[in-house]
């Protein structure tokens, strides 16, 4: 950190002194950290580049496994998006006052890795060059077209919804002068924090907040319709929408609380993510995977007392066929061990959360493995000598680059961006803690011809 | 109207796979190597399925040669998001391959597993270069196939038959597998037009569609006795 730079900053708040930090001052182990990330993830460029030359053949996939571990990421980040803006906007429109000290780094979750879902379909393109036949040949009956009109109105939705809360941050930051002054006088888009303008700015937020609810829960929806609008066994099932939709928030909170645990440790921010937002975001875990159960069990009873031969053949393969292992995996990762966690208060602590949110990412990444792969293998007219698959090392090597990407472009959002939210923090301080207080009276019957004062 | 399809007597079938080297040789289907093979890359719009029936040891092996089943409500059309997949006006379902994405949804709501990805660039020796059908466009990497029932046979005997100026005949228009087969078991015609042998084939009592219950409507008819 240059001198100057660390005078300016001394002569702030503390809020904003912990906060802005991270944007000037950085470790060395930060950029040890991103060099091996921009590696694996030039690596994975590389992947794609032979897929490209070379064909589709250079994966795993045959047929009938027509779709493979880019479908299932496409799934699964896609579901991991549903994490910061639908939680952030739920809260907010709940005025959960708690979400202040969280609500930014989910919302950064979230538009960074929709992005990186949304290019797992083209990764999977036979044909990335024709992408563009989608908006020149429309074909509106196609769940992949309703598919891709929702995720780009979701894209847009949430990229507007994180950038719109940040411009009294971005003022912040223009006006301190402690870091590249013409970007971030472009960033603020001329905000300059008069109380016309925070007002209009809180009744865009609360807007954006509802409208992002529904697109929200749409986007996972269209997801599920794209498996359960075909006649495949197991996969044509009404229940998918709302079950995928479950899968995608449930992921998504394991993926804020990681993100938190990591983002405490890294930039000492133990003083706004507390114990008591580790506890909050615990029981909201412990209510999905109640939740995702709930789903799992009524999607398989059914399919199993039903008995069509066609979707017991798949129903098999999962219980105790060639998925036995990835399916109770699945059960283990997402309900047996985030279950037994987070019923027990002494569990819901970064450590805890942590210890059952990691289990879920990798559950939730089985159960998208579980819906798209037995059911490929299974087709209703069964072939001979046909339905396995294994990933070859060009789709693994794409998998782990486009994680390995997006923890870099976050860790490079974390420079750029305060990470919690500054004038949210202090609007909590100056104006929430009686705003609450007069809500909670609010709520309390007005006490009329009761005065404790004149005892009589 | 005129709906064109197939009936298929598998007690005529004896399994000899002819069908599936015509169909090979006419539309040019690159063959692949044993190794793509064995990962289930192999390309066969006519492919003849042996499926054992009864029990052991009352069994026997009942030959199903499988094309396209050429669906009236095909599931395939409908989730294709460019429509390069469709029905055309005589109910056969084409594939425009200048036009396919590549993402292979078609071929996952396809119910019959009868759509075909082309994983690499096709090839052939150069022996069989020249022999190549003019009229049948290769395919480019990344993209489905599958049977269309030689429709470009259609559309020469359509202009003959327009040249001769006379109705088309059963005779005229015949794909490669229903030509070449040594039985007679594959049969073609149109099936709103009862001067053709189908219009009748199909309501034998022998007749049944595959997976009639889905809906699908298939305009593949398999003639079998009932045993």
């Amino acid at each position: 950190m240059r001198a100057g730079v660390a005078e300016k900053l001394a002569t702030m708040s503390p809020d904003e002194q912990a906060l802005l930090r991270p944007l000037v001052a950085t470790s060395r182990s930060y950029y040890v950290v991103l060099v091996i990330l921009g590696a694996i993830t030039a690596w994975g460029l590389h992947a794609y580049y032979l897929q490209m030359r070379y064909g589709l053949g250079r994966t795993g996939l045959n047929r009938p496994e027509y779709w493979g571990i880019y479908i299932i990421d496409f799934v699964f980040f896609i579901g991991i998006s549903h994490a910061g803006t639908l939680i952030s906007a739920i809260l907010r429109v709940s005025q959960a006052e708690w979400r202040r000290a969280i609500t930014r780094s989910a919302e950064l979750i979230t538009v960074l890795v929709l992005g990186f879902g949304a290019i797992q379909p083209i990764v999977d393109l036979g044909r990335p060059d024709r992408l563009l036949n989608v908006l020149f040949h429309p074909h509106l009956r196609s769940p992949l077209l309703w598919d891709v009109m929702s995720i780009g109105l979701y894209f847009t939705a949430c990229t507007i919804y994180l950038y719109v809360p940040l411009l009294p941050d971005l003022a912040l930051i223009r006006d301190s002068e402690i870091k590249a002054p013409r970007l971030y006088r472009i960033l603020a888009a001329g905000y300059r924090d008069t109380p016309a303008q925070r007002a209009r700015l809180e009744r865009v937020i609360g807007w954006l907040a509802i409208a992002v609810i529904p697109i929200a829960v749409s986007v996972h929806t269209i997801i599920g319709w794209i498996f359960a609008m075909t006649l495949r066994p197991m996969w044509h099932s009404t229940i998918f929408g709302p079950y995928f939709v479950v899968g995608a928030i449930y992921s998504g909170i394991a993926a804020i609380l990681v993100a938190m645990v990591i983002i405490r440790r890294a930039f000492g921010l133990q003083q706004y993510f507390r114990d008591i937002h580790f506890d909050y975001l615990g029981r909201l875990l412990l209510l999905f995977s109640l939740l995702w159960l709930y789903f799992t069990f009524a999607e398989h009873l059914t399919a199993f007392y039903g008995a069509e031969p066609d979707e017991m053949r798949t129903f098999w393969s999962k219980l105790t066929g060639a998925f036995a292992w990835p399916f109770w995996l699945m059960v283990t990762f997402c309900f047996v061990i985030p279950f037994l966690l987070m019923i027990w208060r002494g569990a819901r602590t970064p450590l805890g959360t942590l210890l059952a949110s990691v289990p879920v990412i990798i559950g939730m990444w089985l159960e998208r493995f579980t819906i798209v792969v037995p059911t490929s293998v299974n087709p209703r007219w069964e072939l001979a000598g046909v339905g396995q698959y294994l990933p070859s090392w060009i789709e693994v090597s794409i998998m782990v680059a486009t994680f390995s990407g997006f923890i870099m472009l976050y860790m490079i959002a974390t420079k750029f961006i305060p990470i919690v939210s500054i004038w949210e923090m202090k609007e909590g301080r100056e104006h929430s803690v009686q705003d609450v207080a007069e809500r909670v009276t609010g709520y309390l019957p007005e006490a009329v011809g009761f005065s404790p004062a004149e005892p009589g | 109207m005129t709906r064109w399809g197939m009936v298929i007597d598998l007690d005529l079938c004896t399994g000899c796979a002819a069908c599936e080297v015509a169909c090979k040789s006419e539309n040019n289907i690159p063959t692949v190597s044993p190794e793509q093979a064995e990962l289930g890359r192999t390309i066969s719009w006519m492919k003849v399925v042996a499926a054992e029936r009864g029990d052991f040891p009352a069994t026997s092996v009942e030959f199903y040669p499988r094309p396209c089943m050429q669906c009236e409500n095909p599931p395939c059309v409908k989730v294709c998001p460019v429509g390069a997949t469709y029905l055309d006006e005589d109910g056969i379902v084409g594939q425009i391959y200048a036009r396919c994405i590549g993402c292979r949804y078609c071929a996952n709501a396809c119910p019959y597993t009868v759509k075909y990805f082309n994983w690499y660039a096709p090839q052939w020796p150069d022996t069989e270069r020249p022999h190549l059908n003019p009229d049948v466009s290769v395919r480019p990497k990344g993209v489905i196939e599958k049977c269309t029932f030689c429709h470009h046979r259609r559309q020469k005997a359509r202009e003959t038959a327009a040249a001769e100026g006379r109705q088309m005949m059963e005779r005229d228009y015949q794909p490669a597998c229903a030509e070449i087969c040594p039985t007679g078991a594959i049969v073609f015609g149109d099936l709103e037009n009862p001067r053709h042998r189908v219009s009748r084939l199909k309501d034998d009592s022998r007749a049944h569609r595959v997976m009639e219950d889905l809906g699908t409507e298939p305009k593949v008819y398999y003639l079998r006795r009932s045993n």
